[in-house]
């Protein structure tokens, strides 16, 4: 199969190209010749980016089909032009079993839509206490292990893991979050906590969680990937320890750059987030620090969320915004805010993503896989249920106005969308 | 940002659920109401029949006999139908939620739902879904709000004191968890009481209160410095002992309220408590029971400032 992509607008984060010329596919990869094409794909007034990469997208599957479905989500990853995304471990049971992770990726694959690269528990049940067969779970397809938002009291538990998954080379990915000082807390601890009668998380129940993990690095060496900073102070934590040489990256969920507290209005459970949404200088940091590459990527944390588990009192309800089709869009206004050219802003949700999953995708160079995504940045997106593909309707973004709409989606050189 | 959800198109006061983003009219509007209501409860005939064929439901997520007792007088001295639900013993406990339970009792034609729940913001939730004849009235959500309370407060203050702009408040206690406290600071701020004090250990004042416009005092001897009003918290029995706190008896030394220690606050300074009180916890006998305690017409201003509420959104 071979196709040629003309008339767009190229943009190669990896390489920093960007302008008009012709993206060939032969045989899923792409390539510097075409010959004669198969298909030809007009993308007059269009981009031509590599396909996005989502470090942390939920598909609710196994143990949460009513939330949302495997099919519903990859519908919806690609339809936001998400060609390879990272699923964290916390589906029922969770991914912490080889035979679990080979079944998923099984039915991702039989779908046909964006790659799936399952993440491993770190330990068994998520519980804290029992390593996962590490070894096992990385060749039945796991590319990192973790804790995703549930997190290691026991502190020994947590360096005997980064020791052993430093071993063998294995990344883990952990969310910096102090399970005593996070516990029971909804919202950021702040005056809107305290206005709103929420009991409140601290932002340093970030960084304390941060300065233990980091010294756990110096010690053990494993390479650490930081889930979802929410706080200024981590993201200086993390610029020190870059400069120091510690193996370590960090990425940010996309309302994390875009919200603050305030925007949790009059208990709009559609706020409620894990993390929580913090204070307006922390929101700053955040997409400073995105912008000069601190933090290193940035991902959509989709989490669908039905209607039962979100029309309740903000501190009961279930935590998580639906966000693969608004990854783009929300990225784009976050470069446009920070005056960042289309390359700039595209490198946080392709090449930069691709470096920490390890995958060859995520750039448009010769012999890379031809995951590719069309998109019109200039054309205009109401958010709105009927809008979402994703079986999860809950965004606090609902009713906004947003720029940047996918046209075509490729995975492995076939348009697995068209919008 | 929505508009500001217990407000109507033309800015009237249809549901309350929060002192906070009220205008001072509105305010104002509630306790000259209420000021009107204060003689029919004296009356021989303690009825008026604004909300006669109406139907009140009381709709408590969590159990309370005296907040509970107060709206149903209210209600009933406005001739409205009053029906008393305890949820915490019923739907709430065979896994009904929280949304169908009032669609289910909306069904039954209400007119007012008076809901008291253990999680802030509850009501909001509840008055975002009500048909829009049906007004709901907060009685208590987690550590919200008690707007009713915080009224009738102010109504107390200003039956006492008059000018609200010369006055000095000392809030003291767990404002932490404080709804009434919270409910309170908003009146008082927005009817322009120049300071606003809150006392109390770390453990019980709130992160960034102060931008809510109060002054944070640690050491009740300078809080109670010339105070014209002092509200003392309820101290829940289960937050006595603990990472909070190590004692009851520690907490009566530090922020307990006695003769001793009142005689800092001004001659006339009045003493406020919500209730329910532990004596001996935060509060003295000898004070509770004192000269300067109206503890007690607190209670009797709160019926008449739940007939207002109810039939100012009522009539909206």
């Amino acid at each position: 199969m071979r196709l040629h992509i003309k008339n767009g607008r190229v943009i190669d984060p990896a390489s920093g190209k960007d302008g008009a010329g012709d993206v060939f596919v032969v045989d899923g990869k792409i390539s510097n010749e075409g010959g004669k094409a198969d298909k030809v794909i007009d993308a007059k007034g269009l981009v031509v980016a590599p396909g996005f990469i989502d470090l942390s997208a939920r598909l609710r599957e196994p143990g949460f089909e009513y939330k949302a479905t495997l099919e519903s989500e990859m519908n919806a990853a690609v339809a936001g032009g998400v060609t390879s995304l990272a699923c964290p471990p916390d589906t029922d049971p969770p991914l912490d079993e080889p035979g679990l992770v080979d079944m998923l990726r099984r039915r991702a694959k039989s779908l046909e839509r964006a790659r799936v690269y399952p993440v491993g528990a770190l330990t068994v049940k998520l519980e804290g206490t029992t390593l996962t067969e590490m070894g096992l779970l990385a060749d039945a397809g796991c590319v990192a292990f973790s804790q995703a938002n549930v997190p290691l009291a026991d502190t020994q538990v947590l360096w005997r893991a980064l020791q052993y998954a430093a071993t063998f080379g294995f990344s883990v990915w952990l969310r910096a979050e102090d399970a005593w000082l996070g516990k029971s807390g909804v919202a950021h601890d702040g005056d809107v906590a305290t206005r709103l009668g929420l009991p409140g998380i601290p932002a340093f129940a970030e960084t304390i969680a941060l300065a233990t993990l980091l010294e756990l690095v110096r010690a053990t060496r494993a390479r650490v990937h930081i889930c979802r900073l929410s706080s200024a102070g981590g993201v200086e934590m993390m610029r020190a320890a870059k400069k120091e040489g510690l193996p370590v990256s960090c990425d940010v969920g996309i309302h994390h750059v875009h919200l603050c507290d305030r925007d949790l209005g009059f208990f709009d459970s559609n706020c409620r987030l894990d993390p929580p949404l913090r204070s307006q200088r922390d929101r700053d940091a955040l997409s400073q620090a995105l912008a000069d590459g601190a933090v290193d990527c940035v991902c959509s944390d989709h989490t669908p969320v039905d209607d039962d588990g979100k029309h309740l009192p903000f501190a009961e309800a279930e935590a998580g915004a639906t966000g693969l089709e608004l990854l783009l869009p929300l990225t784009l206004k976050w470069g446009a805010a920070r005056k960042l050219n289309l390359a700039q802003t595209l490198a946080r949700i392709t090449s930069d993503p691709a470096r920490i999953l390890g995958t060859a995708s995520g750039r448009l160079s010769a012999g890379a896989p031809a995951d590719i995504t069309l998109f019109d940045p200039q054309a205009s997106l109401r958010v709105s249920a009927d809008s979402l593909k994703s079986q999860g309707k809950n965004t606090p973004f609902l009713g906004y106005e947003l720029q940047g709409r996918v046209k075509a989606t490729i995975v492995n050189g076939n348009v697995v969308y068209e919008g | 940002m929505e508009r500001n959800p217990q407000l109507n198109a033309n800015g009237e006061l249809t549901h309350l659920l929060s002192i906070e983003g009220l205008p001072r009219e509105i305010l104002v509007q509630i306790l000259d109401t209420a000021e009107s209501f204060a003689g029919v409860t004296e009356r021989e005939v303690k009825k008026v029949p604004l909300l006669r064929g109406k139907s009140v439901f009381n709709l408590f997520f969590e159990p309370s006999t005296r907040t509970r007792t107060t709206f149903e007088i209210a209600a009933k001295r406005l001739s409205a139908d009053v029906i008393n639900l305890n949820i915490a013993v019923s739907s709430a406990t065979k896994g009904e939620s929280l949304l169908d339970t009032v669609a289910n009792l909306s069904a039954m034609q209400a007119d007012i739902f008076v809901v008291r729940h253990a999680s802030s913001g509850a009501p909001f939730l509840i008055a975002r879904h009500v048909k829009p004849h049906e007004h709901v009235v907060n009685a208590g959500d987690g550590r919200h709000a008690h707007p009713t309370q915080g009224l009738l407060d102010l109504f107390t203050i200003r039956h006492y004191k008059k000018d609200f702009t010369r006055l000095t408040v000392a809030i003291v206690g767990d404002v932490l968890h404080s709804r009434v406290a919270r409910s309170l600071i908003h009146g008082l701020t927005t009817l322009g009481v120049p300071e606003v004090r809150v006392i109390g250990p770390q453990t019980l004042v709130p992160a960034g209160v102060e931008a809510l416009g109060v002054r944070v005092c640690h050491d009740m001897k300078v809080g109670l410095k010339d105070a014209d009003v002092v509200v003392m918290l309820r101290l829940q029995n289960e937050r006595m002992r603990g990472a909070l706190l190590p004692s009851a008896q520690e907490f009566f030394k530090h922020y307990g309220l006695t003769s001793e220690k009142l005689s800092l606050a001004r001659k006339d300074a009045i003493v406020m408590h919500p209730g329910p009180m532990n004596r001996g916890v935060e509060i003295d006998s000898s004070v509770a029971d004192g000269p300067h305690s109206v503890i007690l017409p607190q209670v009797t201003f709160g019926i008449a400032v739940r007939m207002a509420v109810m039939s100012i959104v009522a009539g909206n």
